[in-house]
């Protein structure tokens, strides 16, 4: 069992981030097409995400926190190493997540700021994850390559992101706004496949380790379906989205939003294999950064019984706002 | 200009859980009284209930969200600035941490939607339910929070081992020895909070004759509620301090500014205490009265600040800010319990009551904060009392780094407080019949019920 608890809890943390990439991808992406949308259109776009941010914040939450308790070393030198975009996060969360009540609570003389706020916190916290990415797969050193890795990614993101959130309005709303939306996620879909294959070429040329792991014979055949299953996703959201609106609407938008899902898991897939089994790539593995058993053991109870009501009352959540976004009111 | 980067880290710090706790301690209570409203008019039919149930729920997402995002914030600054805390204590820290995310937080922000958005969605049963829930969860947060904190400052069932903390017993972890009084403490120090919050706006709204009979009746369930409470509290807080004493005499020491050990301690009201010549100057002194508080017994003894010499916290904050926290307890207990004698005697209260209330109104966070500077400068030198320091566990950023972020983080929360006490202005002066018809986006309704 000791043995098997770090690789538990590195997973339970692997599942929260993958969650939050995706689920606040999809909020935050909203919150990027903002300024595209007009005054009405805006009020839609946010009743679409206002009853789940809170929820889907909380996993990056879960993600830290598990680091935090299964890895405390390595969350001390993770989290000072990346100080700055850490801090630069947080204040776009916390503008993003105020924005919210704001821009209805403040007076209709202050709605507009606080749209335009909405759309800076959701950029500033969406380029500060992208840039704590590029740092940590470059294993956190200080060099002009890992600095320009980070500010490619710091782009690349957002634009995953936009993607997501123009999926999810493929959901949540009809007529006008559902058209701008299929064109919005048309036009994402290029920017993203191409900081997509960026990151791709340039993760090997970067990390030398990163680059033993996949390209030898025969690892190589067995990680094909990776970048392969990305490119026939990609193909998919580009034929659906150049399809006439009317069409469009006759599909499933769970189906395309699905599309988007799929390339995270993919990206998640391809980032644990190059890092496993470090938390610090070519620093710290995951059996020397654990915590003690005992505390382990406490938590591994508590996240075997609530994980799963998590994820339960969270389906119910999403059932009880299922189908297309309606205004939010508090009556 | 070279700062100490352990004293700015700790500046950070303070001004990052000092700006967090404002809003949960609002959050927590209120969610209480959101509960109590929706109760009585499900059992009652009185349209007011529900008058008062939309009006304070608007204010409760807003602090909800602020609460939220300053909180994200306080998990990630163990990591950013106290790495050393987690190498050393991680053990203990990071599972209470744990439990907190797993069973608080994911349940409110979760059961938050249906309670602000899904009440047309869900039955009225389902929709009380989730308003528990929400409470609920907010007091398990205060629960998980508080029980780190006070094993911060009374450690106990661990083991120290090559200057590492492992537990040992969970049970004696999480009910460590000053855990009961600083949840109870705290817990009612939140619904005092949101009572005269709740209080002070109904208070506001009579004197702007913008109210209705739920406005009579929100401020008469915050006023009753603060009455009861008060007492509540004095007793609580006094048995917490007969716990600090047996297990932090320092912290004890230096809130009474007391510098060699005696026995009959008088209670010194006020004063200046000096650390350079370790004496309190013009102090105002009532004999017998610290050891009969303190000890509960006339000759009891209070161990002196001399005795802990190089390792107690600086005397005059905490000093000031136990007196501070005092003399509002006091002022609330006076003014709740004036009000509740003017309503029972008289057919409306009288404007000076009413301008007295308003005053009151935000009178919990200064209560709070003065409260938590106390017993978190009064830890000081020790981040888990008796066994580890603050300045072994900061991180080793240059101070040029921390006084950016500092900034950074001093003018965000300036923004923010400052556009916080206007939305809770904006919303109170709203007249009453636009309480219901004031929806998330409904720009129509809002441009009709605007004031000229």
């Amino acid at each position: 069992m000791e043995q098997a608890l770090p690789l538990i809890f590195v997973a339970v943390m692997g599942l929260s981030l993958l969650l939050y990439v995706i689920l606040d991808g999809y909020d935050l992406g909203v919150g990027l097409l903002l300024p595209f949308a007009n005054d009405q259109e805006k009020d839609i776009m946010i009743a679409s995400i206002g009853p789940f941010w809170d929820a889907n914040e909380t996993w990056i939450v879960m993600g830290i926190g598990v680091l935090l308790i299964a890895f405390p070393n390595a969350h001390g030198i993770i989290l000072t190493e990346l100080y700055l975009p850490v801090t630069l996060m947080l204040l776009g969360l916390i503008l993003r997540g105020v924005a919210f009540d704001f821009r209805v609570k403040a007076g209709i003389t202050k709605k507009t700021m606080w749209n335009n706020l909405f759309f800076l916190g959701s950029l500033i916290a969406a380029m500060s994850q992208g840039w704590m990415l590029g740092a940590y797969i470059t294993g956190l050193t200080d060099s002009l390559i890992s600095t320009l890795f980070s500010i490619m990614i710091a782009f690349c993101l957002p634009a995953l992101y936009i993607v997501l959130g123009s999926a999810w309005l493929l959901i949540k709303t009809e007529g006008e706004l559902f058209a701008k939306s299929a064109r919005w996620l048309k036009r994402s879909i290029m920017p993203m496949s191409l900081g997509l294959f960026l990151v791709s070429i340039a993760t090997p040329l970067v990390s030398e380790l990163i680059a033993s792991r996949w390209f030898q014979l025969p690892q190589a055949i067995g990680l094909m379906p990776i970048p392969l299953t990305c490119l026939i996703v990609i193909s998919l959201l580009f034929y659906v989205s150049n399809k006439k609106v009317e069409v469009i609407a006759q599909l499933n938008p769970w189906l395309i939003f699905l599309g988007p899902v799929v390339i995270c898991l993919m990206a998640a897939i391809g980032l644990a294999y190059s890092i496993f089994p470090d938390i610090i790539i070519g620093r710290v593995t995951i059996w020397e950064a654990a915590s003690d058993t005992s505390s382990l053991m406490f938590v591994f109870y508590g996240v075997a019984i609530t994980l799963p009501c998590i994820l339960l009352y969270t389906f119910f959540i999403y059932r009880i706002f299922a189908g297309k976004a309606t205004e939010l009111s508090y009556d | 200009m070279e700062f100490d980067p352990l004293l700015l880290a700790r500046i950070q710090f303070a001004l990052n859980i000092s700006f967090h706790i404002l809003f949960p301690t609002i959050s927590i209570g209120l969610g209480y009284f959101l509960l109590f409203f929706r109760v009585r008019y499900t059992l009652s039919g009185d349209k007011s209930w529900e008058y008062l149930y939309s009006f304070w729920v608007k204010i409760f997402a807003l602090t909800f969200a602020l609460g939220v995002v300053t909180g994200i914030t306080m998990s990630f600054q163990f990591g950013t600035n106290w790495p050393g805390f987690m190498e050393k204590a991680g053990n203990i820290a990071g599972p209470l941490l744990g439990y907190e995310v797993l069973t608080a937080f994911f349940l409110e922000a979760s059961f938050l939607g249906i309670m602000l958005f899904g009440k047309s969605r869900v039955s009225n049963r389902m929709h009380l339910i989730a308003t528990a829930i929400v409470a609920l969860g907010t007091t398990l947060s205060a629960f998980w929070i508080l029980s780190l904190n006070s094993w911060m400052q009374t450690p106990t069932g661990f083991r120290l081992e090559n200057g590492v903390i492992y537990a040992e017993s969970w049970l004696e972890i999480i009910f460590n020895p000053s855990f009961v009084y600083r949840f109870f403490h705290m817990l009612i120090a939140c619904l005092l909070t949101a009572s005269f919050l709740i209080g002070g706006i109904c208070a506001v709204r009579m004197i702007k004759k913008l109210d209705g009979a739920e406005t009579h009746k929100g401020l008469k369930t915050a006023i009753i509620a603060a009455a009861i409470l008060v007492p509540i509290q004095i007793m609580i807080g006094d048995l917490h301090g007969l716990n600090t004493l047996k297990h932090q005499p320092a912290k004890v020491a230096a809130l009474e500014g007391i510098w060699e050990t005696e026995k009959g301690a008088a209670l010194t009201l006020f004063g200046m205490p000096n650390e350079q010549t370790r004496e309190t100057d013009w102090a105002i002194k009532i004999p017998k009265l610290g050891s009969l508080i303190l000890t509960h017994d006339l000759n009891g003894e209070i161990k002196g600040l001399n005795e802990f010499e190089g390792a107690h916290p600086p005397v005059a904050p905490v000093f000031w800010a136990f007196r501070i926290m005092v003399a509002v307890g006091m002022l609330m207990l006076l003014v709740a319990w004036l009000t509740c004698f003017n309503l029972r005697r008289k057919a409306s209260l009288p404007r000076w009551n009413l301008n007295l209330l308003s005053w009151m109104t935000f009178s919990g966070w200064i209560a709070v904060l003065a409260g938590w500077y106390v017993t978190e400068i009064g830890r000081q030198p020790w981040i888990v009392y008796g066994i580890i320091q603050t300045r072994e566990v900061v991180a080793d950023h240059s101070s040029g780094t921390v006084m950016t972020t500092l900034v950074a983080y001093c003018a965000m929360y300036a923004f923010l407080m400052v556009s916080y006490v206007g939305a809770i202005r904006y919303l109170s002066s709203k007249p009453a019949k636009s309480l219901l018809q004031l929806h998330e986006y409904s720009t129509a309704a809002q441009t009709h019920t605007e004031p000229s």
